[in-house]
């Protein structure tokens, strides 16, 4: 078994730790050389790619659409506030993020719980529902949470040893926004190569196994009910710790920050990136993030004014995510990948045991057309007692 | 259950007469593997099986035919616990099983191929297989979090085990495509493959042969016969010369009814069995 040598020898731990060792270095060089400003929307750029990788994961590896995923940072944001508020002394910041996530987690749990049992536009519609109501919450118990104005956040101090830390790397005392910054891109990477891990463990396959067939997921030993609550929590919890990080960025948490077109534009950097790829979730957040101030500037430079070229930043959103759909379905990354597929399949011998008749390998290709199934006993990839008997 | 045998071949008492594998409640003297009592399962106004019994033993290759909507593939979910029945009961290994739910039964020791392909599309040939050998891994939630050894190490003995009955069937080459991409018959050698790995002791083949070449046909007949050595099979089919060579006792049903059992031999020449298909085939 040639084939399989290289791959079994490589300890996905290793490599997703290089990956986040070298991402991290990066991370440190940027967020170091920018200006305040740009390591602020780096920081937002760090805190939507948390939320969009854990939303890839429950929609893009388990197939469970949620348009609700800004209630769950909102859920963590508001834990975060109530933490670093006016209270003295602050919470250490790490018992302030695992709370928001441990929050987060166990209303995912709730609504995981009822998730599991809904499809396509019942899971869309309860989401949504979500989304709107948890903000509303917010002002419905005001006196604790703010009402409209929300709580104001007081950005922890960075630590001593952090402090230290960088001074003796970068020869600079970080500001607290430039601390939140680097902290958030930490959180990212950590998020990043945990959820790679989930992934590419048991845990990732046993989502795939259901997103692509319930009935021959559960006929292998598979729980449904068990790996869409995993999934739902998991992706509950992350979108809980960006809503944390979020918290501390924005020094501000009010329902105003948490309206449905959060949700939508977490959604929108998740299928922008390719749907399961925590890659894309990252550019897709990249995107969202940076192009509308591109886009503005452009819209200045054509002598458009102020407003108009700030519209224009909605409108570009939307067809660039038109264009996507229509032209690259699987997203950026999937397209990407999808081309290098076929480039090795042309290449031919890199793949000596695949028949000529198996070669072209396009995916949408339901079967080999050579021979179709038995004519005189068609099978029935549609039958009713295939999906029979479930409650 | 730790070392990686790719096959149950390193199974050998598996049928070592009949009280290896049982233990001696239930059925007194009979080894009886699996049963169904007297089921019955209405879809609304239609009666699908009605007070349907059968037994397989440990080894046994037991045929289940019939026309069209005759009901088969209802028993076999009501087998695996997709469908309840309105009445009857189920025993394994001599026990009543009260509630099943399908995903307690690869646990149990019960694969099943589903009629049609049923692979999970956009995972690889060899991830698949490995979700069918999901009844052998241990690997909890925390340890595939944080990539512990413990679970890398299951990982690469599940693979190495999926890889190698996927080159008992002789589909090991494609391993990393995904199925869409592959012809119909290695198809369904790879859903057989995710059954079979999971090594169970007894296995439901919803029409394995239907899309198959006479070749290939003729060489899943040896298989299941080969299989036979170390499971037991439960075999819908449509094809009766594939049922006839293979099965050591075939069941009839027509309009979710019992109309015959027996031999193949016996079976062939009852007059209701050939009322049966002659009327259904007009
Ligand atoms: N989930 C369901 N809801 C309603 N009716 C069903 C359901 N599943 C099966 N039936 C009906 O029950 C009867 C038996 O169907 P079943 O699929 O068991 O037949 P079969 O013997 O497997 O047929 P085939 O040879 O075509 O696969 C048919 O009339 C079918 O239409
Ligand atoms: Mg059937």
């Amino acid at each position: 078994m040639p084939a399989l040598r290289p791959r079994l020898g490589s300890s996905p731990l290793l490599r997703h730790l290089l990956v986040a060792l070298v991402g991290g270095a990066v991370a440190l060089a940027v967020l170091t050389a920018v200006d305040d400003f740009r390591a602020g929307q780096l920081a937002a750029m760090a805190y939507l790619g948390i939320a969009a990788a854990g939303l890839t994961v429950l929609t893009g590896l388990n197939g469970q659409l949620s348009l609700g995923h800004g209630a769950f940072m909102a859920i963590g944001a508001y834990t975060a506030a109530l933490f670093l508020g006016d209270v003295e002394p602050a919470a250490p910041l790490a018992v302030v993020l695992l709370a928001a996530t441990a929050v987060a987690s166990l209303v995912g749990l709730v609504v995981g719980l009822a998730a599991a049992r809904l499809h396509g536009p019942y899971l869309a519609g309860a989401t949504l529902a979500l989304a709107v109501a948890v903000p509303g919450l917010a002002i419905y118990f005001g006196d604790t949470l703010g009402g409209e104005q929300g709580l104001s956040v007081r950005v922890p101090e960075p630590p001593a040893w952090f402090a230290d830390l960088l001074f003796f790397l970068t020869a600079v005392d970080p500001s607290r926004g430039r601390f939140v910054a680097y902290l958030s891109w930490f959180v990212l990477i950590v998020v990043l190569v945990l959820l790679a891990n989930l992934s590419q463990s048991r845990v990732g396959r046993t989502w795939r196994a259901v997103r692509d067939h319930e009935v021959a997921a559960e006929l292998a030993g598979i729980s449904l009910t068990r790996a869409r609550v995993v999934a739902f929590v998991v992706s509950a919890a992350t979108a809980g710790l960006a809503g944390a990080l979020m918290a501390m960025v924005v020094r501000l948490t009010a329902p105003s920050g948490f309206t449905l077109t959060l949700s939508l534009t977490l959604l929108t950097a998740v299928v922008l990136g390719g749907l399961g790829s925590l890659a894309g979730a990252l550019i897709g957040a990249a995107l969202l993030t940076f192009l509308p101030q591109v886009v503005t500037g452009i819209g200045s430079d054509l002598g458009l004014d102020d407003v108009q070229s700030a519209e224009l930043a909605p409108l570009v959103y939307g067809v660039v995510m038109i264009l996507v759909i229509l032209l690259a379905p699987a997203g950026l990354v999937g397209t990407l990948q999808g081309w290098r597929l076929r480039r090795r399949a042309a290449a031919g011998p890199a793949a000596p045991a695949v028949p000529a008749t198996a070669r072209p390998s396009d995916p949408t290709r339901p079967s080999d057309p050579t021979r179709p199934s038995d004519p005189t006993h068609p099978t029935h990839p549609t039958h009713p007692t295939d999906k029979a008997g479930r409650a | 259950m730790t070392t990686p045998s790719p096959l149950p071949s390193a199974a050998p008492a598996a049928r070592g007469g009949p009280a290896a594998g049982a233990p001696a409640g239930g059925a007194a003297g009979t080894a009886e593997l699996f049963a169904l009592r007297d089921v019955t399962v209405t879809f609304g106004g239609l009666t699908a099986l009605d007070g349907v019994g059968l037994s397989v033993a440990p080894g046994q290759v037991l045929g289940v035919i019939g026309p069209n909507g005759a009901g088969k593939t209802t028993l076999f979910n009501v087998a695996c616990g997709l469908v309840r029945p309105d009445g009857g009961a189920l025993a394994w290994q001599g026990r009543e099983v009260r509630r099943l739910r399908p995903h307690d039964l690869a646990g149990m020791g019960i694969g099943r191929t589903l009629q049609g392909l049923g692979l999970f599309d956009r995972m690889t040939v060899l991830d698949n297989v490995v979700v069918g050998a999901d009844r052998h891994a241990r690997a909890g939630f925390l340890s595939g979090l944080l990539a512990l050894p413990r679970s890398s190490r299951e990982e690469r003995a599940l693979r190495e085990r999926a890889m190698a009955v996927l080159d008992e069937l002789g589909v090991a080459a494609h391993a990393h495509r995904y199925p869409p991409s592959l012809p119909y018959a290695v198809r369904k050698q790879v859903a057989l493959a995710r059954a079979l790995v999971a090594e169970p002791e007894l296995l439901l083949l919803d029409e394995p042969a239907s899309g198959l070449s006479d070749e290939e046909m003729a060489a899943l007949g040896d298989r299941i016969r080969a299989l036979s050595d170390r499971m037991a099979v439960m075999l819908v089919e449509h094809h009766m010369d594939l049922v006839m060579s293979v099965c050591d006792q075939v069941v009839v049903l027509d309009f979710g009814r019992v109309i015959a059992r027996g031999t193949p031999a016996e079976v062939r020449d009852e007059p209701a069995v050939l009322a049966a298909y002659l009327g259904a085939e007009d």
